[in-house]
């Protein structure tokens, strides 16, 4: 039986002033899977995920999330959909002016009715969840790098949300911070049936969680399938990377 | 450099010492006729030397000469080095002066939509939030209210008090001449209450303030928190603007009253050491010349100010561009630019009130 995409993107293109970003791109992201999305730099795959998720305003084309199109819905049915999705920035973007705890509080106290203490409950188990249960009353400026993407993680997944958008998770971390993040997410993925996607350039961390990949190139989809397939495909550019973890 | 039968005759070196020499040889030997460059006894050469014989290539381009007996060496950083296949960019076609003053108005009336939407999205949720606080971090206006009126207060207090003494010891000195003492208590409390207390104030807290709101809110862009926010489904505005709404209306009016008050009691302080008066014959006439009115102005218009400093400091910060070099670029032009508002709606209630 054919899997129903959670979201499906038709035709969209992205632009920056009179530059396309993204010409006429169309994937399915499907449920419980992580979806890694690849490509060399300024290929355009922050771009995609920032126009999926309306943080920037797609030019045209269709996007899908949990079978209703976003591109079009006004701000207050959008946010409904926002906060069933959370989203592990680049650099954490964490709040630098309110602890680590009070980051993790945000979403629980603005979209939900729980009481104080349930929500200092559900903060201490994310924080444990990433391992920074010792660090809930140390602000953001107090982290390490690797601890910075943990608590932003932690964040991210206050709300068990279904879908969770990673920018470059790994990205300035070494290789044994990098392994253990994986192995969170891969956990996540597990235990919450999580839908996950990824932004990511590293090879290893590609082979250890990825389910699907979506491969872009100067703002067109190069290639879309499953690791494996990914892994025999004759496209040049995909052979390349997963050959010498380059992009060719 | 020797040439023979069409032949150029490379060096041993050709590097960024000896390049210019070359090619001022060349030039100076005018040679017209280059079928071949010979790089046989070529043994060095560095990215300056590969420029130097892609010169030469377009000197004599006319009769496409090859370059023969290139090592294998100097062939790869020949091949890495060579700008002949670097595409050349092709500079933007300058623009005629009509042109640029036409993008330039139209950006113009770009920014001052955005700003006009940004000033309707802080007044809605302004006015929201006074009743329903979700969406609104616990204590942020208590934390603003300290940040913007506690922590500006000592240097209002101190600026205003030392105008006030400025005012009254330069109009004493008129006023002594004509025996017109007394005076000076008008002059003190028509212009503080009405004029010097709120636009202190308000220049004070655009210099302060509106430059900590524009850099605040920048860096949160440029650091990714406002789309954090975004994604968590939480307004930004409603989030970090309406607290310091909510705060500079509420601490405008009482910087207002201190530094006017203050401001008297400098003017004071010269009416009885300079000019003799006693401190009871000053108040009596501060009282008697103040009307409601002028208090009224004073401090209705203070709000106006108040609310500018932060819908421009929003604005610029939400509109910042680059990283922190945008940051530190915002947060003058918001200050630049308050001031300006400020000045200019200064201007407009004195016409409005008092023409």
């Amino acid at each position: 039986m054919k899997k129903e995409a959670i979201i499906s993107v038709k035709n969209m293109v992205a632009k920056y002033g009179d530059e396309t970003v993204l010409s006429g791109v169309t994937v399915d992201i499907f449920p419980q899977e992580i979806t890694v999305i690849l490509g060399g730099s300024g290929c355009g795959k922050t771009t995609f995920i920032k126009n999926v998720l309306r943080l920037y305003q797609p030019y045209s084309g269709s996007v899908k999330i949990f079978g209703n199109e976003v591109t079009e819905m006004d701000e207050i049915e959008f946010d409904e959909v926002l906060s069933r999705i959370g989203m592990l920035f680049q650099n954490g973007a964490l709040l630098n002016s309110i602890s680590v705890a009070d980051n993790v509080s945000i979403p629980l106290e603005q979209h939900t009715n729980l009481t104080r203490d349930i929500i200092e409950k559900m903060i201490r188990v994310k924080l444990d969840l990433v391992n920074l249960g010792k660090a809930e009353n140390l602000y953001p400026s107090e982290l390490s790098g690797g601890m910075k993407k943990r608590a932003a993680l932690a964040r991210a997944i206050a709300l068990d949300p279904d879908i969770l958008v990673c920018d470059e998770p790994s990205a300035g971390l070494d290789p044994l911070t990098s392994a253990a993040l994986d192995d969170l997410i891969l956990k996540l993925k597990k235990l919450l049936k999580m839908t996950i996607i990824i932004v990511t350039h590293e090879l290893a961390s590609i082979h250890r969680i990825a389910d699907r990949i979506i491969f872009l190139d100067q703002g067109k989809v190069l290639f879309t399938g499953t690791l494996k397939e990914a892994q025999k495909t004759k496209i040049p550019e995909v052979e390349t990377f997963f050959r010498v973890g380059k992009f060719g | 450099m020797d040439i023979r039968n069409n032949t150029l005759l490379l060096p041993k070196n050709l590097d960024k010492t000896n390049i210019t020499g070359l090619l001022q040889e060349i030039t100076l030997q005018n040679l017209e006729v280059v079928k071949q460059i010979d790089a046989g006894e070529l043994v060095t050469i560095d990215s300056a030397g590969v420029a130097f014989l892609d010169k030469l290539m377009e000197i004599f381009a006319a009769h496409s000469p090859q370059i023969v007996n290139l090592k294998a060496e100097i062939k790869q950083s020949y091949q890495t080095f060579s700008s002949l296949e670097v595409p050349i960019q092709i500079k933007a076609k300058q623009e005629n002066i009509f042109v640029k003053v036409g993008d330039n108005f139209f950006a113009w009336l770009e920014s001052s939509k955005q700003a006009f939407y940004l000033l309707a999205d802080v007044f809605y949720w302004s006015f929201v939030g006074v009743f329903n606080k979700k969406g609104q971090r616990k204590g942020s206006v208590t934390q603003q209210g300290l940040l913007i009126g506690a922590d500006a207060l000592p240097i209002i207090l101190l600026l205003s008090f030392i105008l006030g003494l400025i005012l009254a010891l330069q109009s004493a000195a008129q006023l002594r001449q004509f025996g017109a003492n007394i005076f000076v208590a008008d002059l003190m409390a028509i212009s503080m209450v009405t004029e010097m207390g709120p636009i202190l104030t308000a220049i004070i807290l655009a210099g302060r303030s509106g430059s900590a709101i524009a850099s605040e809110i920048a860096t949160m862009k440029v650091t990714e928190e406002i789309d954090a926010l975004t994604m968590m489904a939480i307004n930004p505005i409603r989030y970090v603007v309406v607290p310091k709404f909510h705060a500079i209306t509420l601490v405008i009016p009482l910087l207002v009253t201190a530094s006017t008050l203050i401001g008297i009691f400098g003017g004071l302080i010269i009416a009885v050491t300079y000019l003799d008066l006693s401190t009871v014959v000053f108040f009596n006439r501060v009282f008697e010349v103040l009307t409601l009115r002028d208090v009224l102005i004073g401090l209705g218009k203070s709000y106006f100010f108040a609310w500018v400093i932060v819908i421009i400091g929003s604005y610029y910060g939400f509109n910042v561009q680059g990283g922190a070099e945008g940051v530190g670029k915002v947060t003058t032009q918001s200050v630049v630019a308050s001031i300006f508002w400020v000045i200019i709606l200064d201007a407009l209630s004195s016409i409005i009130f008092y023409f």
